[in-house]
């Protein structure tokens, strides 16, 4: 089987616990996380997450709205993307 | 293979803060084999073709985007130019019959519209041709998710004047068959029309393609304004590369999708369209970018140039993209549905003679633009006509979407509500072109030699 694998990008105010929060809500999800790298953009903090999903039973729409319930009330805003689009985008 | 953080959150924010999205994926659908005698069977069968397809364009389109993380935002059908379906229907109202079931069809598929309720006349036309064309103001005013197109003029052919005289009064009675006119922002006219295009409201599946084909929409005009804004600074070779770049980009996710999504329906490819198609969101506007390279207000002088170097450096970021780029692939100027070009209009910074001008050097040409509601037939099918001279002279796709907003003066604001914004009344010149246009006849295509 092939593998999936997405990148979780969190962005919005820095604040205790984001990365353990996320890593987490991964862990119950059945994903297993393959690099974790965080940056302050502009006075913004942006984690990117990629995970590999294949054995998540509820597949990248699952995540999506399981991060967005955690997200929503510290303020921050999530994406996921499948690392597909992010090799399309960036690399020739 | 690794991937930097700065090149993730890049994607990330085109889609959270700057409105980057798939547009549109369109199926084109041939209908060629359906063809029949009686436009029941006829329409019987388009219908349950296309709602069968338009479903499974629907969920398909749905889970990729979740699966992706980009938002497609409209699916939609395309198909063989319906004056064809008709040609061998004697029943009489064989066009609103087959339109009916088209916009059944649509309606059960939750498909935003079905394109390709239209005719190619650039040299002439056939009776079946002239039945779709006089069918316009009632199919129009009368369905909801149905398109309409005419060709009128190619560079090969010349342009069919006799159908554009006949065209401004048919624009008539279409803005009178509906609300606001607003059957008239479901309609285009074109000079040189592309037969994969995925945009509506000039979607059709050309004679030249295969049973089906999946085309791409992207769009992305948030996307270079943000990049333009950050780079004051940059002279226009830089500014032209910075923009090259960031198209690149969002047409490589654009291709992505349309790759998959073909897969997954298990029709071919056809093309992306690599066109920047502005929406009613706030700063998702072509008028921005213009503004941002250094124009106070579109319209002003510098305009035309200014599309220019964004137009060439959108295709040829697009065109290395992707290996196949079609449709219309221009930048779109569409008056009512670009937040900039309204002010433009209303602050008298943007008349229609400078939004021609605008034409010559982007495709797609004059589009959804509102004129008083007394414009005459005769001046209409002059405005046409001078949009599609630009196209055939120049070898390129031209179009004209014109609503002559019934009561309205210049200077008043059509309101269509949803995707297609709202239309200030523009002036028009208040000197006559019709003894002109009505000599009718045929304009002889352009030289396509002693070009020096």
């Amino acid at each position: 089987m092939e593998k999936e694998r997405v990148f979780v990008v969190v962005i919005g105010k820095d604040q205790k616990g984001i990365i353990a929060r996320v890593s987490g809500l991964l862990f119950e999800q059945g994903a297993n996380i393959e690099d974790v790298q965080q940056k302050v953009m502009d006075g913004t903090f942006v984690m990117t997450m990629l995970a590999d999903i294949t054995d998540s039973a509820a597949g990248s729409a699952g995540l999506r709205q399981a991060l967005d319930e955690l997200a929503a009330p510290l303020g921050l805003k999530v994406m996921v993307h499948n690392e597909a689009v992010i090799k399309a985008m960036h690399r020739v | 293979m690794e991937f930097g953080v700065d090149e993730v959150f890049e994607t990330a924010g085109m889609i959270l803060f700057e409105h980057f999205d798939i547009r549109a994926v369109t199926l084109g659908v041939n209908l060629k084999d359906l063809i029949d005698r009686d436009a029941g069977r006829l329409a019987r069968d388009a219908h349950d073709r296309l709602a069968g397809l338009g479903k499974r364009l629907v969920s398909e389109a749905r889970a990729l985007s979740e699966s992706m993380g980009l938002p497609i935002i409209n699916k939609r059908l395309s198909i063989t130019p319906a004056a064809w379906l008709i040609e061998p229907c004697a029943q009489a109202d064989a066009p609103l019959v087959l339109a009916r079931a088209l916009d059944q069809a649509a309606h059960e598929a939750g498909v935003d519209f079905i394109g390709g309720f239209g005719a190619l006349v650039q040299k002439g036309a056939t009776t079946a041709d002239r039945r779709i064309m006089e069918s316009l103001p009632q199919v129009l005013g009368s369905t909801q998710r149905i398109c309409g197109f005419l060709n009128l003029a190619t560079t090969l052919a010349g342009m069919n004047m006799d159908a554009i005289v006949r065209l401004g009064h048919i624009l008539k009675d279409m803005a009178a068959a509906a609300d606001k006119g607003i059957a008239c922002a479901k309609f285009v006219a074109f000079c040189n029309a592309p037969e994969d295009n995925p945009f509506m409201a000039g979607a059709f599946h050309g004679g030249g393609e295969a049973d089906a084909a999946l085309n791409v929409g992207i769009s992305g005009p948030g996307v270079v304004r943000a990049v333009v804004d950050k780079h004051p600074e940059a002279d226009l070779t830089e500014l032209s590369e910075i923009i090259r770049r960031t198209v690149f980009k969002i047409t490589r996710g654009g291709e992505l999708v349309g790759r998959e999504l073909a897969r997954r329906l298990g029709v071919p490819f056809g093309v992306v369209d690599i066109s920047l198609a502005p929406t009613t969101a706030m700063g998702d506007s072509v008028g921005r970018i213009l503004e941002g390279m250094g124009l106070e207000r579109v319209g002003a002088p510098g305009t035309t140039a200014a599309l220019a170097l964004l137009i060439d450096a959108v295709k040829k970021g697009g065109a290395m993209a992707s290996g196949r780029v079609g449709g219309l692939s221009g930048t779109f100027i569409p008056v009512s549905e670009d937040e900039a070009m309204i002010e433009a209009v209303q602050l008298g910074a943007l008349s229609l003679e400078k939004l021609e001008a605008m034409t010559a050097v982007c495709s797609v040409g004059l589009d959804m633009f509102a004129v008083p509601g007394d414009t005459s037939a005769g001046t209409l099918s002059a405005i046409i006509a001078d949009e599609l001279a630009i196209g055939m002279a120049n070898n390129k796709t031209t179009g004209v979407r014109v609503i002559p907003a019934p009561g309205t003066v210049a200077g008043d604001m059509v309101d269509f509500g949803g995707l297609l914004g709202r239309a200030p009344v523009m002036p028009v010149c208040r000197f006559s072109g019709e003894a002109f246009v009505a000599r009718g006849g045929s304009m002889p295509p352009p030289l396509r030699s002693l070009r020096n």
